[in-house]
């Protein structure tokens, strides 16, 4: 239930493009054909698919505070956060490329109908955002990471082929000269956002506060210990507020 | 203009306009989009990106030509997430509501399609001057569309700007609410930005005719 409530919520709710506009300079670039914006969108699920998890157990074993507590008591007390940006992008950037050797050496059709995108993903904003979504998220398991990078990456491949879709057919109507182009398609996917805003309300049947709650849970279950800490801080904060 | 040659206060000047990043080059949208419903908060992303776009046209261009080719992507991305863990770490510490206004969007300066596309365009053909010209010129380019946008939705979003009530206090009916005026809440939602921005690139184009795309 976990599962598919996550699922529809990181592809309807979340959507990439149009709750958070990540990914939104290939989106632009490369949606003037269906069948290329097709080859993009499977890309970045795959790509997504493989680095959201491999960034959770990065995040999970070597970059939290007190991740490294595995490693032995001294460890401990280390907090690697500020480290995430650039393992991130350096796990995204070397899986990018891996997953090019493995796709040309396994599947040659594949790689040639990939093949011009897989570089452009190492810099898609989405790929990276996945993975920085997922860690401010505090996503709580392995399994949920998966679900998470699928998820995302599918809304993203349904919104790049809907506009591709549109911009195919919007070459017959009579578009104000200025607008044509870029401004046009500015505002249809402002409007496809207001469209999906509507999905807002779907697994929260409107009621706020039950979408606070799971999540509140969640993060209890991660950080037994951590919150104890935390609290204090808080306190601390709380304090220095009201003076 | 004193110190600067023709050349280069065209290397500052051009992209302010014509060949703006976000109006023309398509570049460095998602940031634009996401993080303009304050004024503040764009300016402050504004401030960010010209930093590291500044310092990181420098760094690229001077190691230009040690940098084997096949492997310059993966600098230019550590060279890029150094420089933004700086802008984070500064953020955090002393600007701290703010950093969480941002949220992940300063980590997504690294992937914003500006940085690269100027390190590929510009940094690794030409020398340091120019290539810090050209980035703060590509970063003001870049903060205008951002402030003309955060100027916009906060205006007529929240009816503040920069936090101040300029339009008069909406509880208690004063300035503009005493007759009437209500706040437009529809442009602080994420798809207005969209479609101010729409209306920027509408307007520039009508303007200047040259830019008009064909298809």
């Amino acid at each position: 239930m976990e599962h598919i409530e996550l699922f529809f919520k990181s592809i309807f709710i979340d959507n990439m493009v149009f709750a958070t506009f990540l990914g939104m300079c290939s989106y632009l670039a490369i949606s003037k054909k269906v069948s290329t914006s097709v080859g993009m969108g499977a890309a970045v699920i795959f790509v997504l698919t493989v680095t959201v998890p491999l960034n959770w157990l990065l995040d999970q074993y070597i970059l939290q505070e007190g991740a490294l507590s595995w490693l032995g008591e001294e460890y401990a007390s280390y907090d690697l956060s500020f480290l995430s940006f650039i393992m991130f992008i350096a796990t995204i950037a070397t899986m990018v490329q891996l997953v090019e050797i493995i796709v040309e050496k396994f599947s040659p059709s594949l790689y040639n109908s990939l093949g011009i995108f897989l570089p452009l993903i190492a810099v898609n904003c989405a790929i990276l955002g996945g993975s920085l979504f997922m860690q401010s998220r505090e996503i709580p398991s392995f399994g949920l990471a998966v679900t998470y990078g699928v998820g995302s990456g599918i809304g993203w491949f349904l919104a790049i082929l809907a506009i591709a879709a549109i911009r195919e057919k919007i070459r017959y109507s009579s578009v104000p000269p200025a607008l044509r182009g870029l401004g046009i398609t500015f505002i249809i996917t402002g409007l496809m956002a207001i469209g999906f805003m509507s999905f807002g309300g779907m697994l929260t049947g409107g009621d706020e506060e039950k979408k606070d709650e799971p999540a509140t849970e969640a993060k209890v279950e991660v950080k037994q210990e951590l919150d104890k800490e935390k609290d204090a801080k808080v306190v601390a904060e709380n304090t220095n507020i009201n003076k | 203009m004193g110190i600067l040659s023709k050349k280069d206060a065209g290397l500052i000047k051009d992209p302010l306009f014509d060949n703006n990043p976000i109006t023309i080059q398509v570049l460095g949208i998602c940031s634009a989009l996401a993080i303009t419903a304050e004024l503040k908060a764009s300016i402050v992303m504004a401030v960010s990106v010209m930093f590291v776009l500044g310092l990181g046209n420098v760094v690229i261009s001077l190691m230009r030509n040690i940098i084997p080719s096949k492997i310059r992507i993966i600098v230019q991305l550590i060279v890029v997430a150094t420089l933004v863990i700086i802008v984070d770490l500064v953020l955090k510490a002393f600007a701290y509501e703010l950093s969480k206004t941002l949220s992940v969007f300063v980590g997504l300066i690294i992937t914003n399609c500006i940085i690269m596309g100027r390190f590929e365009a510009f940094a690794l053909g030409n020398g340091p001057w120019r290539s810090f010209l050209d980035g703060i010129g590509n970063a003001l380019g870049y903060g205008l569309i951002l402030v003309i946008v955060g100027f916009f939705r906060e205006l007529l979003g929240s009816g503040t700007l920069l936090g101040f009530k300029v339009l008069g206090d909406p509880i208690e009916k004063t300035g503009l609410y005493a007759i009437g005026y209500e706040n437009n809440g529809f442009m602080l939602l994420s798809p207005m930005a969209l479609i101010v921005v729409g209306i920027i690139i509408w307007i520039q184009r009508s303007k200047n005719k040259s830019l008009i795309e064909e298809a």
